[in-house]
């Protein structure tokens, strides 16, 4: 991994490491100052899936089981889990005992199956994760067993996520259902909130200011170095006031520092920047499924439909220049689709592509486009990092190959609906994993279009043979011949170039060097996590 | 008059409605809320029951007609971000955006004037150049730049004034504000600067050209010949001569003002209308959109309509010319 850490970076993590020890007894009051490009959307656990939302929340409610910094599983409200010996259909999870609300409340099996059916509700946006759930049933106090469709292995990689919130409290406060956005009313939840998390809310302006402090009756407390007694939130939008903030010292840590101010940062007195490969990749699509294309100049045929052009194009990019000059050294060269911590992911295939202009355009010829063709090349220029330069860097490459790319660069509001709605013939697109496992990129990006699955394949791919793959990954027990149908179909999606695999994002949070952090794959501080000297 | 006021307001109206419906042919080209609403995860099933439900799936005439339908209840529905009610956000955010319009006007205005009669009593000379040439500076700099530079010298390397918000507000029964705290104070500084700075040069400009036409003419000479000091005669003759269009034009410019805070806003991270806009066409929040628009555009109609009628009560001729056009 050639990332550029400075030197000054890498002794404060050591530093950092030495003392984390020590700064667990410690138990003085520390504020952190903590300022991110977006707010929260709301409270509500159950309302959206989405990064911002879902960091905040996890300061505040719990799953049963949470993700910790490095992305390994970590017991949260519930102590140990395993498919029940009985059942194969069936989880067992056992719960945490005395654990109580930040208002007093028990937190009780009853709760898990109250969470688990509101996220299932019609208007939860987490609903998709647990399709595979048939029912939650309290078998004690202390025990759930979640009973799935068909065998699944991965179910709890879809509950990292899942916030357990008191059935009392939501039936006492009119939130039992998830908020309806056309309801007409907002709710008590998307303003409220109370968890068993190790941070209780104190005040929140939406867009704002959101305090928090720390739960004293946290279960955790001792296992944690929860260093940090009060959180205060504000999300600054503009990146160079954002990272003004943090030199002038009015804020200690901030997400999302851009790649040109990251230098600045590190090389001022008493602030470090830290780095970490995330849990997101970035390719190009290509629609390969329409017999003609309306985007290209090419009459009566799809170029792209040919695997020879894709491979050729594939052959053009030069990631490297792409990470040098476009990313400041800030990102990772991709031959795959998936991020490296993910379940399927071989350095092998990460690490097979290298630039070959020379073999890109003999390819090129033998598909019978050796004097090229145009294409439009639809692009956010809002959502990644840097990413309209990517794409005009792009722009440039397959010039190489003699394929003209008309540029359309737009806001992420309206480049997305063009993937979803095939409306693009070639387009970027970013892609994390939050199961951390193959079958979710195959779900969304490699799967035929369909009602269940296939919802972001924007390439028109179709291979019955794949889909059934695919669809046997959700219930195959056995992990070993599970993970060789995974590569058995990323065999299948290399071979056929269905994207063209750009780079891993890097992330860079920026902090004071009293901090004590290290950056996590899904851009989700945990402040329990936190020390501070 | 009655006749008069009256045609004015119809015509308002129909300006409003005009604007709401450019503002709703508009949005399908903003992008598409579902998109930002569900997680990635969603299915084509949840697109669709969602689309349903916010009645995207229906022609823009129709969104705008519920839209209207709504707003003459005085409801304007929820925010798609926030999941709140819009009048709610907005009632918590003008303030933030009345306070800076204010003072930011007030700077303008002051110092606008004084500079402006500056310049015009003295023409020559080092300073009155220096401050003419960087009055261009402000004309033509663009706002986002200008308070990119106040906070990079006066947070990042003198540390003095806050990068960011709007410091500790005090609750008024709905209305927060920041007058009553000193980092509320320190924090409005920079900001109203930036937003200001561009109005400011505005009517220094005007003022000074304002005021060499008006010490030109016969009556001040007049004045001269009478033996009245230099300081009646600029301050009690001139400038109050100078004053009347200047005047007119800052009314006219606060509405700008509050209108075009947008960046200001989100350079400084002001907790305003602006900033809620800047977020709302990101995310095509589209209740809130119409509603700030509407909000908007009333508000300069609303101005609007008082200078007319102002006009009216001041100058004669209009009457006249009313009675005229009867033939």
């Amino acid at each position: 991994m050639q990332l550029t850490h400075s030197k000054k970076t890498l002794r404060t993590m050591l530093m950092t490491a030495a003392v984390s020890a020590v700064a667990i007894s410690s138990v003085s009051a520390e504020t952190l100052r903590w300022a991110r490009a977006g707010d929260s959307l709301t409270l509500d656990p159950h309302a959206q899936n989405e990064g911002p939302t879902h960091t905040l929340a996890h300061q505040i409610y719990e799953p049963l089981i949470i993700r910790d910094m490095s992305g390994q599983f970590q017991a949260a409200l519930a102590t140990d889990w395993a498919p029940s010996p009985d059942d194969p259909n069936v989880w067992v999870f056992n719960l945490r005992e005395g654990v109580t609300y930040h208002d007093g409340a028990a937190f009780t099996a009853e709760d898990v199956v109250f969470s688990i059916g509101r996220a299932q509700s019609e208007n939860s946006n987490m609903k998709e994760l647990l399709n595979s759930i048939v029912e939650v049933r309290a078998v004690d106090d202390l025990t759930v067993e979640m009973v799935t469709d068909g065998p699944n292995p991965i179910l709890p990689s879809n509950l990292t996520n899942l916030f357990m919130m008191d059935s009392g409290w939501a039936e006492a406060n009119g939130v039992v259902e998830v908020q309806d956005v056309e309801g007409g009313e907002t709710t008590f939840a998307a303003t409220n909130a109370n968890g068993t998390g190790a941070y209780k809310l104190v005040s929140r302006e939406p867009d704002v200011r959101t305090v928090l402090t720390q739960n004293e009756n946290y279960w955790g407390i001792g296992q944690f170095p929860l260093a940090i007694t009060e959180i205060i939130y504000t999300p600054i939008q503009n990146a160079a006031t954002r990272v003004a903030a943090l030199l002038s010292g009015e804020v200690d840590f901030i997400q999302d520092v851009p790649v040109q101010d990251l230098d600045r940062v590190a090389n001022t007195d008493g602030l470090v920047v830290k780095t970490a490969p995330q849990n997101r990749v970035i390719f190009f699509g290509m629609n390969m499924g329409a017999a003609d294309i309306a985007n290209d100049n090419v009459d009566g045929a799809n170029p792209l439909a040919d695997v020879r052009v894709r491979r050729a194009m594939n052959m053009a990019i030069n990631r490297e220049a792409i990470q040098q000059v476009v990313m400041r050294g800030q990102s990772q060269p991709a031959g795959m689709i998936a991020p490296p911590f993910v379940n399927g992911w071989t350095a092998e295939m990460d690490g097979s592509v290298s630039t070959d202009v020379e073999a890109a355009r003999v390819l090129m010829a033998e598909a019978g486009y050796s004097d090229g063709f145009s294409i439009q090349l639809d692009c956010p220029n809002d959502r990644y990092i840097n990413d309209e330069a990517i794409c005009q860097a792009a722009v440039g490459m397959m010039a190489q190959i003699g394929i003209t790319v008309n540029l359309d660069a737009k806001p992420k509001a309206q480049h997305f609906p063009l993937i979803t709605n095939g409306e693009t013939d070639f387009y970027m697109l970013g892609w994390g994993v939050p199961t951390y496992d193959s079958e979710y990129i195959f779900n969304f990006l490699t799967h035929t279009r369909g009602d269940d699955r296939g919802s972001w394949n924007g390439t028109g791919y179709s291979n019955p043979e794949m889909d059934t793959m695919i669809q046997s990954l959700a219930s195959e027990t056995d992990l070993n011949a599970r993970n060789a149908t995974i590569q058995a179909i990323w065999d299948d999606v290399q071979e056929q170039q269905l994207y063209l695999p750009i780079h891993h994002q890097v992330l860079n949070w920026g902090m004071s060097d009293a901090v004590g952090i290290d950056v996590s794959p899904e851009d989700d501080p945990k402040f329990k996590f936190f020390t501070m000297n | 008059m009655l006749a008069y006021v009256l045609r004015r307001i119809f015509q308002s109206l129909i300006v409003l409605l005009a604007v709401g419906f450019v503002a709703f042919a508009m949005f399908s080209f903003v992008g598409d809320p579902v998109d930002n609403m569900l997680g990635q995860e969603r299915t084509q099933a949840d697109i669709d029951r969602l689309r349903e439900q916010l009645g995207l799936d229906q022609p823009f005439i129709v969104q705008y007609w519920r839209f209207l339908e709504q707003a003459a209840q005085g409801n304007f529905g929820l925010s798609y971000r926030q999941g709140r009610p819009v009048s709610e956000i907005i009632a918590e955010r003008l303030p933030a955006t009345i306070e800076l319009a204010f003072v930011s006007g007030f700077l303008a205005f002051v110092g606008g004037v004084g500079l402006g009669v500056f310049t015009a009593i003295r023409r020559h000379g080092v300073l009155p150049s220096f401050i003419m040439t960087a009055s261009l500076i402000g004309v033509s700099l663009p706002t986002f730049l200008i308070g990119i530079l106040l906070i990079y010298i006066f947070s990042v390397e003198f540390g003095w004034l806050p990068s960011f918000g709007r410091g500790e507000v005090v609750d008024l029964g709905g209305w927060t504000t920041g007058f009553l705290t000193a980092s509320g104070l320190k924090a409005l500084i920079l900001p109203a600067i930036t937003l200001g700075l561009y109005q400011m040069t505005l009517i220094m400009r005007l003022v000074r050209t304002e005021m060499l036409e008006v010490l030109r003419m016969d009556y001040i000479r007049f004045a001269r010949a009478r033996g009245l000091t230099e300081k009646t005669i600029n301050f009690r003759h001139a400038l109050k001569n100078t004053l009347v269009p200047v005047i007119t034009i800052t009314g006219l410019q606060l509405g700008s003002i509050i209108a075009f805070a947008i960046i200001t806003e989100t350079v400084f991270q002001w907790p305003g209308v602006g900033l809620l806009f800047i977020n709302a066409v990101q995310f095509v929040d589209i209740p809130v959109m119409a509603a700030y628009l509407m909000m908007i555009s009333v508000m300069f109609v609303g101005i609007n309509l008082i200078v007319d009628i102002l006009y009216f009560a001041i100058d004669p001729r209009l009457r006249i010319e009313r009675s005229v056009g009867g033939h």
